[in-house]
């Protein structure tokens, strides 16, 4: 499963050098191109700002009064069971839900259990491999009007489910 | 939804603090964590300014366009009741490819003129064959790099941030095809009921 992490640490140097070199081939006018796609990267992390604090205070207040252990304690032996670690079991029903509170959880739990602890890195690869069900179909399907959204919603969620199954499955294999 | 999950998870926990005595470690932990949470949106900054800047130049040296061109064909085959070359097709490339590469704020507008286009196509307000595909395609969000979650494990100082890039591509590209497939099941369902 060398392979597998190696190709992690070379695609995005290897995409860079890409890019770089069909940007000078082509002489367009890379660095100003990079400087001005660089600022909207400033604005996006200011306006996360806001959601990261807001939801890493209520999830650090749940941790920190003992509730979430607790909570995790009491649901474990089941999850065990079929092989779902407890502590991912909160990051697994809020991704759908809302992405901004998903990074706030990820961002919580790589914080407590290390970002290459077991935990940490399957807290990263659910964040990254999916997007938010509900925020997509609401932004899609409202700017366009759409009342009866069909099977939509059932599609989305059951692959929300599968994405988080092949998560676990995945980050046990792999490392 | 979301508000009540939010306040909820504050709630419980400082109700479950009264009863466990843990009050102190509450009130530590709301000041810590949020001036935590800030120096985590700060150092976000590094990540995202080097990415969106490098995607800009790849965007306009045509790299995005071409890996477009690469998904035309599997994309004419996801979506059989869009005609050839109706403009729909190029909003759902450019809307993908976006996604791709974690580009979300191009890969809304985009996403959104490919759904107008396919109402024209259906002309109703339910839902078409295509529209619930498009989204089966965009909540499994097929990622490429997730820059975000790189920039937060650089900032918990990971040996390797990028090491679950591999991971998540098995992971997103898996999600995928199993909703391509949920979708295709549900349409078929509903063909043979009539």
């Amino acid at each position: 499963m060398g392979l597998i992490t190696q190709i992690s640490i070379w695609v995005i140097p290897c995409f860079l050098l890409v890019v770089l070199l069909v940007a000078s081939w082509k002489r367009i006018p890379a660095y100003e191109l990079f400087v001005e796609g660089g600022k909207e990267g400033v604005k996006m992390a200011f306006s996360l700002l806001p959601f990261l604090v807001g939801m890493i205070v209520s999830i650090s207040i749940l941790r920190s009064s003992g509730a979430l252990d607790a909570f995790i304690t009491l649901i474990s032996p089941v999850l065990t069971f079929v092989g779902i670690p407890p502590e991912i079991l909160p990051l697994a029903a809020v991704r759908p839900i809302s992405g901004t509170a998903a990074l706030g959880m990820t961002t919580e739990l790589i914080d407590s259990y290390g970002p290459d602890s077991f935990i940490g890195r399957l807290a990263s690869t659910m964040q990254g491999s999916t997007d938010t069900t509900l925020y997509v179909l609401t932004v899609y399907f409202g700017a366009v009007g759409i009342r009866r959204m069909g099977n939509a919603l059932k599609v989305g969620l059951l692959a929300d489910v599968i994405g988080i199954i092949a998560s676990i499955v995945i980050v046990s294999i792999v490392f | 939804m979301i508000n009540y999950i939010w306040a909820g998870m504050a709630a419980v926990g400082i109700v479950y603090a009264m009863i466990n005595g843990t009050m102190d470690e509450v009130n530590e932990a709301i000041f810590e964590s949020a001036s935590e949470a800030v120096t985590l949106s700060i150092g976000l900054i590094s990540v995202l300014v080097f990415w969106l800047g490098i995607m800009r130049v790849a965007e306009k040296a045509g790299i995005l366009d071409a890996i477009a061109k690469l998904f035309k064909p599997i994309i004419k085959k996801i979506f059989p009741e869009i005609p050839e070359d109706h403009p729909a097709i190029g909003y759902i490339l450019s809307n993908i490819t976006a996604n791709m590469f974690g580009l979300g704020n191009a890969a809304t507008p985009m996403g959104i003129k490919a759904m107008e286009q396919m109402k024209q196509l259906s002309g109703s307000d339910t839902a078409s064959r295509s529209m619930v595909t498009f989204l089966a395609l965009n909540t499994s969000g097929l990622t490429l790099i997730p820059t975000t979650v790189i920039a937060i494990r650089m900032q918990y100082s990971s040996a390797s941030p990028t090491e679950i890039v591999g991971t998540t591509i098995i992971a997103t590209v898996t999600s995928t095809v199993s909703a391509l497939l949920i979708d295709r099941y549900f349409y078929y369902r509903s063909v043979w009921r009539k």
